[in-house]
């Protein structure tokens, strides 16, 4: 055998060592499944295929967890994992899964909204596979994931994303992100037929309040927020005010653009009788000027670079040594769930939305989030919902 | 499976042929040797449908 070909051969098996390495741990990684404990507040679970049957047996089917009240009342839709990058928004969804006890009204929790999202990772950033939360049981692992759908769900990308029905021409990557794709339709590509299934849970089951839960960059201006459209705008304002009186946080108000398609909070109010919300808090592990994307990053919030940044008056969120940890966010979330609700009851009284047993933003500050998770081994085997 | 798909993975599957039959011929530069290998490894993920 030449030189070269004993050269070749070499290449070939170091590619073909890295490729098997790595492909083992993004299999694991799609494939590894969340236990989520439903608490004694649900009282059905489906799946968001039961709304569209075209998700049926895809990547992008999801749980529906449904919290029945003993009283009718008014009923809300809480997402959380839009995008799978922003973990609060799961992390607070399971908090009201696993402890919420609901006297009036329905709450309705797809805590995976973009399943293929949390299933795909952006390794070109350095993004951690997992991350862990500390509970009094021992620590829960979670997936980390991305942004956008994975491309071997929905594959392949248009050139340009053209949203429909508005034909406004959006970033190709959007194809594949569960906040640009609404109102989707049936026949779409994968994305869409997720929003579409949830346009149509909303109606079918008539929901009054849909709530989406992201974060956003410490330099992003919409951060720290409650974005909603006109008809939200009351609400969203008197919860905004009522946060920040009675429990101490900002959470400022941002207007829904009309102009820009596709989001949940702009189709969601122009498409159905729901009132829509999207509610962000501060994640600077998605900044670009941060070191390392670590797992402490994630979930801390602490980061040298965005110190010095915001001495500099560069961010649009109070920052210090104590950076924005994880608890924060949560408990910011919680507490703006709840405070939309009370609000909504209040000025409509026959749609009153009751609920118990959910902390809010100093309890889940000093108990931290994992406190309110519960040991999936000691739950019974019916309420454990594996994804 | 439509059109566009079976398009794609054809165009895959003569990529893949394309950088196969490049590694074979290149006698000289490492660099692009190994560069034919990195870019050969997602299609084949791909054409081999490996999730």
């Amino acid at each position: 055998m030449s030189r070269i070909w004993i050269m070749k051969f070499i290449f070939i098996i170091i590619i073909s060592v890295v490729m098997i390495i790595s492909g083992i741990q993004f299999y694991q990684h799609r494939h590894y499944q969340l236990p989520i404990v439903a608490g004694s507040g649900v009282t059905r679970v489906t799946r968001l295929s039961e709304y569209c049957e075209s998700l049926q047996g895809t990547m992008a089917d999801t749980y529906v967890f449904f919290l029945e009240g003993k009283e009718p009342g008014g009923k809300v839709l809480i997402m959380g994992n839009t995008h799978s990058n922003e973990p609060a928004a799961l992390l607070t969804a399971l908090v009201f899964i696993e402890n919420a006890i609901i006297e009036t009204g329905s709450l309705i929790i797809i805590p995976q909204f973009n399943n293929s999202g949390s299933r795909n990772t952006k390794p070109g950033d350095g993004y951690p596979l997992y991350f862990n939360i500390p509970t009094p049981w021992g620590s829960k692992k979670f997936r980390y994931g991305n942004r956008n759908a994975a491309p071997l769900d929905s594959w392949p990308d248009p050139d340009v994303y053209v949203h429909y029905p508005d034909r406004q021409l959006l970033s190709y990557l959007d194809v594949r992100n569960t906040n640009r794709t609404w109102p989707g339709r049936a026949n779409g590509p994968l994305m869409e037929r997720v929003t579409f299934a949830t346009m149509q849970l909303l109606k079918q089951e008539q929901v009054d309040i849909a709530i989406d839960i992201h974060g956003a960059e410490t330099m992003f201006p919409v951060t720290n927020c409650i974005v909603a459209p006109d008809t939200s705008m009351k609400i969203a304002t008197l919860t905004s005010m009522t946060v920040k009186a009675m429990e101490g946080f900002e959470n400022h108000v941002e207007p829904s653009p009309q102009g820009f398609r596709g989001l949940s909070h702009r189709e969601i109010g122009d498409y159905s009788k729901t009132m829509p919300f999207l509610l962000e808090a501060p994640l600077p592990f998605l900044d670009q000027p941060t070191g390392p994307k670590t797992t402490d990053l994630l979930l801390n919030g602490k980061d040298p670079f965005l110190l010095s940044l915001s001495k500099q008056n560069k961010l649009f969120v109070p920052y210090d040594e104590s950076g924005w940890p994880m608890e924060k966010r949560v408990g910011q979330h919680c507490s703006v769930v709840l405070e939309i609700m009370k609000q909504f009851s209040q000025k409509n009284v026959d749609k009153t939305i009751a609920i118990d047993n959910v902390p809010r933003y100093a309890e889940v500050v000093e108990n931290r989030v994992g406190y309110y998770f519960h040991d999936p081994k000691k739950a019974e085997k019916d309420n454990i919902y594996i994804n | 499976m439509n059109a566009i798909m079976i398009i794609y993975y054809l165009i895959s599957a003569f990529i893949a042929a394309m950088l196969i039959w490049n590694f074979i011929r290149e006698k000289e530069d490492r660099e692009k040797m190994l560069l034919y290998l990195i870019v050969l490894v997602p299609l084949i993920l791909r054409i081999l449908r490996i999730r």
